[in-house]
C-alpha cells in the first residue's frame, strides 16, 4: 500500500513548526509517531500534501515532575512513559495504561502527543486524561492555549485544537491514590471493547476523597463520569455505591454496533470492567 | 514529488538511496538495498514480520517512510547473525523448532534480540508479552518462546559469545 505523494519536512523546533504549519495550511498534516497517520494515508484517508514531522525537536521529548506537577512533552513515546521511573512515582497509572496500548514496537514510536490530539475514540490516553484533569498546551500562529482534557473531545476525530495549532504538552497533577486501567479488548494490540480509567483517594478513617471515573472507546468521544464521580466521592465506596456509579455511568454511554461486537454486548463488557477497575482501584488506595 | 538522498547506517554499513518521501522503509530497504530479511506481511502494522532495530527500537517498518530514519542506525537479521556463524537466537529457533514456515523468524528473532538486550532474565510471560507484536500462523507460538527463554539461558552463561 502507497501513500499519496507528499512533500517532507522536519523542522527543529516548535516556533519553525508552527510557522510551516501556518504557511502550508490546509494541505500539511503533523506527524508524531505515524502509527495512526501512515495507516490512514495508505488507505488514502488522508492525503496530506505536506507532512510535518515532530521527531527533530527535542524540546517535545521531556518528562519534568516538579513537586505535583507533572509536564510530559508531545512527542514522548508510550515506551518513554512505561519506563519513567518519576512518572511511575507520580502517576503510575501512566504506566498501567500504556502497557496496554498497542504492541512493543507500536509503543517504541507512538507517542502521548499523537494519541491525545488525533481524537480517535479508541485511543486510551484521552479518557486517562480526562481522569487526571489534564490540560492540554496547544501552539499555534496565535501564541500558546490551554485546553482542558474534559473540554477538549468534540467528536470522533474532532477536537478543540484547531487546524493551525500543534498540541506540544500534556500536564497534570501528580495523583497519590489508588489507581487502575482496566481494559477489555479482543487480543493485544487491539482497541477496547470497553475500557475504564479510576482514580480514587482513600482518607485514614476509609472515607473516600477523590474520586475520578472516564471510559474510552464507549461513545464518539472519551467520556469522564461527573456523577459517578461525585457519588464514589459523596457515598464513599462501597458494593452499593459501585452499583450506583456504575448504572450512572452507564447512562452515559453511546457504543454502537461493529466489529468488536453489539451495542448490548459492550454495554455489558462495559459494565464489568467498569465495576473490576473502581474495585481494583479501591484495593490499591 | 522528486526524490532525495536517504541514507542509513544497516547493519554497521552505511548505504544510500534515492526515494520519494512516500517510500516506506520496508520498501527502501528490500526493493533497494536488497536487504531482503525483514518481510511484508500484512503492511497494516500488524503481524510484525517487518521488525528492524533502530536505534534501540524495535520498529516496523512497514508503517514509517523511509525518509523518516534518515541517518539512524538499523539492525536487520542480516546483521545478528551469517549462514556460517548463527546468533544464539537463531541457533535457538533452529534447536526448539521456533519456526515452520519461516515468514515470521526475521521479526520474531529481531524483535527478540532487543528484548533480550533490554531483559536478560525474562520470565514466560515476559517474552509472550514482549514478542506480542509478532504474528506466527505455524507454530502456535509455544516453540518460539521456548527458543527465546533458550537463548536467553545460552546468552547468561559465562562462557557465552553473543
Amino acid at each position: 500500500m502507497i501513500t499519496g505523494n507528499f512533500e517532507y519536512h522536519q523542522p527543529g523546533s516548535v516556533p519553525e513548526a508552527v510557522a510551516l504549519l501556518s504557511d502550508l495550511g490546509d494541505e500539511a498534516r503533523v506527524i508524531a509517531g505515524g502509527h495512526s497517520l501512515i495507516p490512514t494515508m495508505k488507505l488514502r484517508l488522508a492525503m496530506p500534501e505536506h507532512l510535518i514531522d515532530l521527531q527533530g525537536i527535542s524540546e517535545l521529548k521531556n518528562i519534568a515532575v516538579s513537586g505535583s506537577d507533572v509536564r510530559i512533552g508531545a512527542m514522548t513515546t508510550q515506551a518513554e512513559l512505561i519506563t519513567s521511573e518519576q512518572l511511575l512515582k507520580a502517576a503510575p497509572i501512566i504506566r498501567e495504561t500504556a502497557l496496554q496500548i498497542a504492541d512493543p514496537q507500536v509503543r517504541y514510536m507512538g507517542t502521548i502527543g499523537g494519541n491525545v490530539a488525533n481524537g480517535d475514540p479508541g485511543n486510551d490516553m484521552p479518557a486517562l486524561m480526562q481522569c487526571l484533569d489534564a490540560t492540554f498546551v496547544l501552539q499555534g500562529p496565535d501564541g500558546e492555549r490551554l485546553v482542558q482534557a474534559r473540554e477538549f473531545y468534540e467528536a470522533a476525530y474532532f477536537t478543540a485544537r484547531d487546524d493551525l495549532e500543534i498540541l506540544t504538552e500534556v500536564r497534570f497533577s501528580a495523583c497519590a491514590g489508588g489507581f487502575s486501567y482496566g481494559k477489555q479488548k479482543r487480543k493485544i494490540g487491539d482497541y477496547a471493547t470497553a475500557a475504564a480509567a479510576v482514580l480514587l483517594t482513600k482518607s485514614a478513617d476509609g472515607s473516600c476523597t477523590h474520586a475520578s471515573v472516564a471510559l474510552t472507546n464507549l461513545a464518539d468521544t472519551p467520556l469522564y463520569c461527573a456523577d459517578a464521580s461525585a457519588l464514589l466521592q459523596s457515598k464513599g465506596v462501597n458494593d452499593a455505591s459501585i452499583a450506583e456509579a456504575v448504572e450512572s455511568a452507564m447512562e452515559q454511554i453511546e457504543p454502537v454496533d461493529d466489529n468488536r461486537g453489539p451495542a448490548e454486548f459492550k454495554r455489558h463488557a462495559a459494565a464489568i470492567i467498569l465495576t473490576r477497575t473502581i474495585q481494583e482501584a479501591w484495593s490499591r488506595a | 514529488m522528486s526524490k532525495q538522498t536517504i541514507t542509513l547506517n544497516v547493519n554497521g554499513e552505511s548505504l544510500s538511496a534515492e526515494a520519494e518521501p512516500r517510500e516506506l522503509l520496508i520498501h527502501v530497504l528490500r526493493e533497494q538495498l536488497k536487504i531482503t530479511g525483514p518481510h511484508i506481511g500484512c503492511e497494516t502494522s500488524h503481524c510484525g514480520a517487518c521488525t528492524v532495530e533502530m536505534d534501540g527500537m524495535s520498529v516496523k517498518s512497514c508503517t514509517m517512510f523511509a525518509i523518516q530514519a534518515q541517518g539512524k542506525e538499523i539492525t536487520t537479521i542480516e546483521g545478528l547473525g551469517t549462514p556460517d556463524k548463527l546468533h544464539v537466537l537463531q541457533e535457538s529457533f533452529k534447536e526448539h523448532h521456533g519456526l515452520q514456515c519461516g515468514f515470521c523468524t526475521p521479526g520474531m528473532i529481531t524483535r527478540a534480540h532487543r528484548l533480550l538486550e533490554e531483559n536478560p532474565n525474562p520470565t514466560e510471560e515476559d517474552v509472550r508479552f514482549g514478542i506480542a507484536g509478532n504474528l506466527c500462523r505455524c507454530t502456535g507460538y509455544q516453540n518460539i518462546v521456548k527458543a527465546v527463554l533458550a537463548a536467553a539461558d545460552e546468552l547468561n552463561q559465562p562462557e557465552s559469545v553473543a
